[in-house]
């Protein structure tokens, strides 16, 4: 056994310096700045795992941790969820003021940290980043929990987690740089595309040989939606980014795809980004931690069963209707549109089933603002999924399209939804994985509630009106059919709304770092629990 | 399975009785509106794919029994418009520019084209209002001062045409010299002749270099903008006596001007299909913001 563990150190070094060497080769041929400075980021990256392992290997592991949960990793993941939260949220508020006083496109930073640099590191971070990490993190608890087993795969979930960090240290570096792809939430170049791959596939061994391990008879709903979040995504991932690179040593590569059918497949991903990863994967974080942190039963598993299998079923086809009036034929953006409207109510399924969880203990919500953190996003995720079936109706996409209103829209779903779930989440997690008694401070999380909730109004109301009044000015024709407003009359128009907007992120950033201050404190100030953790699979 | 320690209430409907960490699920029936709406978008969606364009067969998709397609709306769209608009356009056509003011229904009918072109096509330089942009040196159309002349004629020549652009053969042209980049004048000259022209609009700073200034001007400057500096439309030289600047009046500016020369660049509006009764119809809009001749 120790032996055998020796071996696999030395093949680890091995890779390791192996990698070290030629990323440092690699950036001596670099064609381009970013790929220069990503090698340098796997050169570093290796090197300091490199060394970590040297100071482990030969070293005796005492310990056999096989019969606990892997709980060091989720814990890993707690912190890397809140940090990466704060950074996306953070540079959120800076392009919000960028847009509202384009002086602070600052000259000395351009190229830089100019808007359209930050635009998609600002994405990036917060769906990937913020909510890869929580979607990560969660189902490597929710699956040990309701498989009553431990993580599979030995320290396979740590490499998932690393990689994770790793995957987006490279993506944010390359994006300032100006190292992008030119496609929406898929600007990862492409060797940045294939260590997620590689990375992603891991996961789905991770999380697969859990199940399959599993110690109770069924699986639970939860890990039905994070399954095919998994599943889905790389699917996803694989297609839209297949590109023949046009140099090794560059970070510039050309798509399989052209022309419309390029533009189809980004937003067959792109929905489906929203789709699987931002609602099928927080789907399943609903389903654990509303029902524990309420303690009711799930309300009804026959509407689990229908409204997974029809929300997964239905979703796939709903991209088309990012590309309503365009080039795309008349009949896939038909179709795009009704699978669309066709989801409103699979979605809804997911809000009924967490809302009336509840039923039975709505008293919890005047005493618990974790819960409360938890009902607000579902009632978010309720009026975002009935908002989007109604922007893909045609007539309402000829007004909203392009404008603001995408934006308001993707916000209520991202911050109310997929936001408040994680931090109701993050609050639900810490104590129980540092083992202490008590969250730090309750009244801080009022706080942070409704700094986050009156944030996401001001942040999704001024949008509204920003959208729907653009869409108005654009298409506001006179007598004789002559437009009568200028692109930049509605930029003007609309100044005062993104001031508002600048200010509504501002708000929900600011309870994001209470929120990192009370997680601290929770971990560092409060006493632990008494009672031995119950942090043993059930058998 | 964990131990059984329910958290269903007395009365509530049986659990399916499966536990997974403590969390159980009720067996409660589908809602009863969430099903009949599911059925109603369904129902939804299958008439609309039988009206509209929807499903791709072998060598196309089915057309829908409605026929509708979106490039045909906005042509139909784009022919009514066209239609309502055509008697009006070609009365533009047909009526010499300096009669248009004569016809009140014209000259509304031009002057609502003529804006809407320009919101489209012109706002981006010259700024939506039309008070242009100093620091682009996009010229203020709202003033009197004009670089290639103010009539509707020379308006229609310069949008149709353009300035210095590399399309056109017809375009404006002219080239003002380099002096300091080039060496034709050193700096002490450049120093003086800017302050000769800052003189022009009683603004110089240093009055003393003003006389010295001004010898430099007859010999290299008076040729095109003229022996009193006003200017010659011929060669889009502007005048520089009229305390109207194209770039900036102030020393940096024009010391900036003098050393490495401007070369502003207007497209050829008739070249990038803008038709003929649009360039006409921005002309009156132009023309009549102010400072039309």
């Amino acid at each position: 056994m120790t032996k055998g563990r020796n071996m696999w150190d030395y093949v680890k070094l091995v890779v390791l310096g192996l990698v070290a060497i030629l990323a440092a080769v690699a950036a001596n041929y670099a064609h381009d700045l970013p790929y220069l400075v990503n090698m340098l980021v796997v050169m570093i990256a290796a090197m300091i795992t490199f060394i970590w392992v040297l100071r482990r290997t030969d070293e005796v592991r005492l310990v056999d941790v096989s019969a606990n949960y892997n709980d060091g990793v989720v814990r890993a993941g707690v912190i890397a969820t809140a940090f990466w939260g704060v950074v996306g949220f953070l540079v959120g508020v800076v392009i919000a003021f960028q847009l509202a006083f384009p002086q602070l496109n600052f000259v000395w930073a351009e190229g830089i940290l100019n808007f359209g640099r930050l635009r998609p590191l600002h994405t990036s971070a917060v769906i990937f980043a913020f909510g890869g990490n929580a979607l990560i993190m969660s189902a490597f608890y929710i699956v040990q929990r309701t498989c009553a087993t431990r993580l599979w795969g030995g320290n396979l979930g740590w490499f998932v987690f690393w990689g994770w960090q790793l995957m987006i240290v490279l993506a944010a570096t390359s994006y300032v740089l100006g190292g992008t792809q030119g496609k929406e939430y898929a600007e990862t170049v492409w060797y940045i595309d294939l260590w997620i791959v590689v990375v992603w596939v891991a996961f789905l061994a991770v999380f697969m040989g859990t199940l399959m391990t599993r110690k109770e008879p069924h699986i639970y709903v939860a890990n039905w939606f994070l399954l095919s979040m998994i599943i889905t995504v790389a699917m996803l991932h694989v297609v839209n980014n297949m590109a023949i690179p046009v140099s090794i040593f560059s970070s510039k590569s050309v798509s399989l795809f052209s022309g419309v059918q390029d533009a189809m497949t980004q937003w067959w991903y792109g929905h489906n980004a929203v789709g699987f990863f931002l609602t099928a994967g927080f789907l399943g974080m609903m389903y654990y931690f509303v029902p524990k942190q309420a303690e009711r039963p799930v309300y009804s598993y026959k509407l689990s069963i229908i409204h997974f299998w029809a929300l997964i079923f239905l979703y796939i086809w709903a991209g088309p209707h990012h590309l309503h009036y365009t080039a795309l034929p008349d009949w896939a953006q038909t179709l795009g549109m009704v699978f669309s409207v066709m989801l409103w109510m699979p979605s809804w399924g997911g809000m009924i089933n967490g809302l009336m969880t509840l039923s039975g203990a709505w008293d919890k919500l005047r005493t618990d603002p974790v819960i409360r953190m938890m009902v607000v996003s579902v009632g978010f995720y309720g009026m975002s999924t009935f908002e989007g079936p109604m922007m893909s109706i045609k007539s309402v996409n000829s007004l909203s399209h392009y404008t603001d209103w995408t934006i308001g829209h993707v916000h209520s779903g991202a911050l109310g939804w997929n936001g408040m779930i994680t931090f109701g989440a993050l609050y639900f997690l810490t104590p129980r994985l540092w083992n202490r008694e008590r969250l730090y401070s309750l009244s801080l999380v009022s706080w942070h509630f409704w700094l986050a909730t009156i944030g996401i109004v001001l942040y999704a109301s001024s949008m509204w009106v920003a959208g729907i009044m653009q869409g108005l000015m654009w298409r506001e024709v006179d007598a004789n059919g002559f437009l009568v407003n200028a692109f930049a009359d509605t930029v003007a128009a609309m100044h005062p709304m993104y001031v508002v907007r600048a200010l509504g992120g501002t708000l929900f950033l600011l309870g994001a770092l209470i929120m990192c201050y009370n997680l601290w404190k929770t971990v560092t100030s409060v006493s632990e629990k008494s009672v031995a953790p119950a942090a043993v699979p059930a058998e | 399975m964990s131990a059984k320690q329910t958290n269903r209430k007395p009365g509530e409907v049986e659990t399916t009785g499966h536990s997974w960490d403590g969390i159980e699920e009720l067996n409660n029936p589908l809602p009863k509106w969430w099903l009949y709406i599911f059925y109603i978008t369904i129902v939804f969606a299958i008439g609309y794919t039988i009206l509209y364009p929807a499903w791709p067969m072998m060598t196309r998709a089915t057309a829908g029994i409605w026929g509708y397609s979106s490039r045909a709306a906005l042509e139909a769209d784009m022919q009514r418009f066209n239609e309502q608009q055509q008697p009006m356009r070609e009365k533009l056509m047909a009526t010499p520019l300096d009669q248009v003011q004569n016809d009140p229904e014209l000259l509304q009918f031009a002057k609502d084209a003529g804006a809407a072109v320009f919101r489209t096509n012109c706002a981006q330089c010259h700024g939506s209002g039309a008070g242009g942009v100093q620091a682009g040196g996009f010229p203020n159309l709202l003033d009197n001062d004009w670089l290639w002349g103010g009539t509707l004629d020379d308006i229609v020549y310069t949008v149709t045409h353009g300035i210095r652009n590399a399309d056109d053969a017809d375009a404006r042209y002219s080239q003002m010299p380099a002096f300091g980049k080039d060496g034709l004048l050193t700096p002490e000259q450049i120093g003086a002749v800017v302050q000769y022209v800052m003189s022009l609009t009683n603004a110089a700073t240093d009055p003393g270099l003003v006389e010295e200034g001004k010898q430099v001007f007859v010999e290299n400057c008076a040729a095109c903008h003229g022996e009193d500096g006003k200017g010659d439309r011929a060669q889009g030289a502007p005048n520089l006596t009229d305390a109207i600047w194209l770039y900036g009046g102030d020393q940096a500016t024009l010391t900036n001007t003098v050393v490495n020369a401007r070369f502003g660049v207007m497209p050829s509006w008739s070249l990038r299909g803008m038709s003929e009764s649009d360039i006409r119809a921005v002309a009156v809009y132009v023309h009549g913001l102010g400072g039309g001749e």
